[in-house]
C-alpha cells in the first residue's frame, strides 16, 4: 500500500499519530476550521435550543420549552405550508423541464451553444440579482410584465404585491433560474445512455415515445432520484429570493421557513428559538439525504 | 458520470446538421422540429437578462412611462452614472472580488494538501477525520449559522470581509471533491519521485497537482461561484454599506433607490456580468463543475 519505507524504530511523534506524522500537518488547517465551524457549531445550535438567548446576553436554561412553542406557533405552520407550496410547485416543474430542454439539446442540432448558454446564464446569476431584476419586471405599476398584459387585453395583475399570487410569482422565478442544474446534469446523463438506443428512437414518432418511455427514462431514474432530493433540498433552504423579492410579505404570505429562521434569529433575536426550529428542519432534510443515499446503496448492491 | 459535451458541431457536421438522418419521410420543415420549442424557450429564458441589461441604459422617464418602454428609443447612461460615481457598487465589487478572490486561493491550496493527505497518507485518525468532514456535507447551513456568528462576534470580526471569508476558507465538499480526485488517480508515478527522494509536499506540488488541473478548475469554478452569489451569510455578518458585497449591497441598493430604476438595473449588471462572462468562457469547465459536484452522494 504505502510507500513509505518500513523504519525499524517509531519515533515518538509516529507512535502517536500514526505511520505518517506530517500528514496531520497536510490537513491541520482544513480540520481546524471544518471542526471549528461546521461541526463544533451542530452541538452548539443543540445546546442553544434548549436555552433563551438573544446574542447578547448570557442564554438562560428554558429546558423543552422552545420545542414546545414550536408546536404552538402558528407563523411556522404558514412558513411550513408556504416552502411545501414552494417545494410542490419547483421541485417536479423544474425538474420535468430540466429532461424536457435535455432531450432538445441532447442531438445535432443548429445553435446548440446558445441554447444552452441561454438555459443555463439565469442558474448562474445570483439569485438576489434575479429577485431584484424580476421585481422590476413583475412590478404593479411600471413593469413590463402588466405591460405585457395590457397589450394582449389581459387584466393587469398585482404579482408580487398581491399576497394571493406572490408565492406562485416567487416559485415562477426560481424555476426560471433554477432549470439550469437539472439541464446540466440530465444531459451528463443522457451522454450515457448508448447511442443505439437514442437512434433507433428516432425511426418515426410512436416508437420515439415507446423507446422514451420504456428504455431511456428507467435509465435515468437514479439520475432523476437524485435531481428529485437535489431540487427538494434547495427549494426546503430557499431564502435570497424571497429576501430580494418580497421580505416575507405581503402580509407575510412569502414567509418560507429559513426565512423564519434568519427572522427570529437575527431581527427578533430569539436566538435559542431559532435554533429549535433549525434543529427540526435540519433533521427533516438529514432524513431526505439519508433515504437517497440508502436508495444508492440498495440499487449498487442489486446492480 | 462524464461531462455533457457538445455533439461535434464543428463545420462540416454543422451543415449536414438537420438532413443527418436520411431521407426524412415526412419532414416538411427544413430544420428540426425540436427548433419550434427550443428557440421560443430560450428566448423565454433569455429575456429577462437581456431586458436587464437595455434597462440599465434607460432614463427613468422612459421606464417610468406608461406604458413600459420595452425597446429604448435612445440610450440614457443616467443609472451608469449614479452607479459607478455615486454609489457604493465600485467598492461592493471590490469586496466581492476580494472575499471571492481569497477563498478561491485557499480552498485550492488547503483542500489539497487535505484532500491529498486524505487519499494516500495513513494517519492516527484518518478515517474518523473524513467521516466528520462528510458529515459536515449533510448538514444544512441554517443549523450551523447562529453558532457561526457567535464565533465570528468573539473573533471581533462581525462586520468585516474576516467575516464572510474565514467560514469559508476551506469548504468540506472541496475537500471531498479533491481526495475523490486523488484516489482515483494512479500512484505509480508518485512512487517514482518518491524513490528519487522527493518528499511528499515534492511530490504534491511537482507531480500531482499537475495532474490535478480539472479538479483544481472545479474547485476555483464553484468556489467563485458560491462566494460571488452568496447573499443569506453576507446579510447576517455584515452591517455596514461599507463591507457589504454585491449582491447584499444590491438588495440593500434597491430599497433605497425604488424609482431609479436605471440604476438599480446597472448595479445589477456589474453583479451579473463578471460571472455570466466567466461562465462563457469557461463554459465546459463550469458544466463540469456542476456535473461532478452530482456525483458527490
Amino acid at each position: 500500500m504505502s510507500a513509505e519505507p518500513a523504519a525499524p524504530q517509531r519515533t515518538f511523534a509516529q507512535r502517536i499519530l500514526g505511520e505518517n506524522p506530517s500528514a496531520w500537518a497536510f490537513v491541520l488547517p482544513a480540520v481546524l476550521i471544518i471542526i471549528g465551524l461546521s461541526i463544533i457549531p451542530i452541538g452548539w445550535s443543540l445546546l442553544l435550543s434548549f436555552n433563551s438567548a438573544d446574542l447578547i446576553r448570557p442564554a438562560q436554561w428554558v429546558g423543552l420549552s422552545n420545542y414546545d412553542a414550536l408546536l404552538k406557533d402558528p407563523g411556522i405552520r404558514d412558513a411550513v405550508v408556504h416552502t411545501i407550496v414552494y417545494t410542490v410547485l419547483f421541485v417536479p416543474i423544474s425538474t420535468a423541464l430540466g429532461l424536457f430542454l435535455a432531450l432538445g439539446l441532447n442531438r445535432r442540432i443548429r445553435f446548440i451553444g446558445i441554447y444552452r448558454t441561454a438555459f443555463l446564464a439565469p442558474f448562474i446569476a445570483s439569485v438576489a440579482a434575479q429577485g431584484v431584476l424580476f421585481s422590476f419586471i413583475f412590478d404593479e405599476r411600471f413593469g413590463v410584465a402588466n405591460a405585457v398584459l395590457d397589450a394582449v387585453g389581459l387584466p393587469r395583475q398585482g404579482f408580487l404585491g398581491d399576497p394571493d399570487q406572490a408565492l406562485f410569482v416567487i416559485a415562477l422565478i426560481g424555476i426560471w433560474g433554477g432549470i439550469g442544474f437539472p439541464l446540466v446534469i440530465y444531459l451528463a446523463a443522457l451522454q450515457d445512455v448508448p447511442r443505439e438506443l437514442v437512434d433507433a428512437a428516432s425511426v418515426d414518432g410512436a416508437r420515439r415515445w415507446a423507446t422514451l418511455r420504456h428504455v431511456i427514462l428507467p435509465q435515468l431514474l437514479p439520475v432523476t432520484i437524485f435531481l428529485l432530493v437535489w431540487q427538494a433540498l434547495l427549494s426546503l433552504q430557499l431564502f435570497d429570493l424571497v429576501y430580494a423579492t418580497t421580505r416575507g410579505g405581503p402580509l407575510d404570505s412569502t414567509v418560507v421557513i429559513v426565512y423564519y429562521i434568519y427572522n427570529q434569529a437575527f431581527e427578533l433575536f430569539h436566538a435559542g428559538y431559532a435554533a429549535a426550529v433549525a434543529y427540526v428542519v435540519a433533521l427533516f432534510l438529514i432524513l431526505l439525504v439519508g433515504a437517497q443515499l440508502i436508495y444508492n446503496r440498495l440499487r449498487a448492491r442489486h446492480a | 458520470m462524464r461531462v455533457a459535451t457538445d455533439p461535434p458541431v464543428d463545420g462540416a457536421a454543422e451543415a449536414l446538421d438537420d438532413s443527418a438522418p436520411p431521407a426524412p419521410k415526412r419532414g416538411r420543415l427544413p430544420f428540426s422540429p425540436w427548433h419550434l420549442v427550443l428557440a421560443p424557450a430560450a428566448l423565454l429564458f433569455a429575456l429577462p437578462l437581456i431586458w436587464m441589461v437595455l434597462s440599465s441604459f434607460m432614463s427613468n422617464a422612459q421606464i417610468n412611462q406608461f406604458p413600459p418602454t420595452i425597446i429604448p428609443d435612445s440610450l440614457h447612461l443616467d443609472g451608469w452614472n449614479t452607479v459607478l460615481g455615486d454609489s457604493d457598487f465600485p467598492r461592493w465589487f471590490l469586496n466581492s472580488t476580494i472575499v471571492a478572490g481569497v477563498t478561491v486561493v485557499s480552498n485550492l491550496v488547503f483542500c489539497s494538501l487535505a484532500g491529498y493527505a486524505f487519499a494516500r497518507l495513513r494517519f492516527r485518525g484518518s478515517t474518523l477525520v473524513f467521516l466528520l468532514i462528510l458529515l459536515t456535507l449533510i448538514i444544512p447551513f441554517q443549523l450551523t449559522m447562529i453558532p457561526t456568528f457567535i464565533v465570528m462576534d468573539k473573533l471581533g470580526l462581525v462586520d468585516t470581509l474576516g467575516a464572510l471569508i474565514v467560514p469559508q476558507l476551506v469548504l468540506p465538499l472541496g475537500v471531498f471533491l479533491m481526495r475523490q480526485f486523488f484516489v482515483n488517480l494512479p500512484r505509480e508515478v508518485e512512487e517514482a519521485a518518491r524513490i528519487d527522494g522527493c518528499s511528499r509536499l515534492g511530490v504534491l506540488i511537482h507531480v500531482a497537482l499537475p495532474l490535478a488541473k480539472p479538479a483544481l478548475a472545479t474547485l476555483a469554478a464553484l468556489t467563485f461561484l458560491l462566494m460571488w452569489n452568496d447573499l443569506l451569510w453576507p446579510l447576517i455578518a455584515i452591517n455596514s454599506d461599507e463591507n457589504s458585497t454585491l449582491p447584499l449591497g444590491l438588495t440593500t441598493f434597491q430599497g433605497q433607490h425604488t424609482q431609479d430604476f436605471g440604476a438599480v438595473m446597472a448595479g445589477n449588471v456589474i453583479t451579473v456580468v463578471p460571472v455570466l462572462l466567466a461562465f462563457l468562457f469557461a463554459q465546459r469547465s463550469f458544466i463540469a463543475s456542476l456535473s461532478s459536484s452530482a456525483v458527490k452522494g
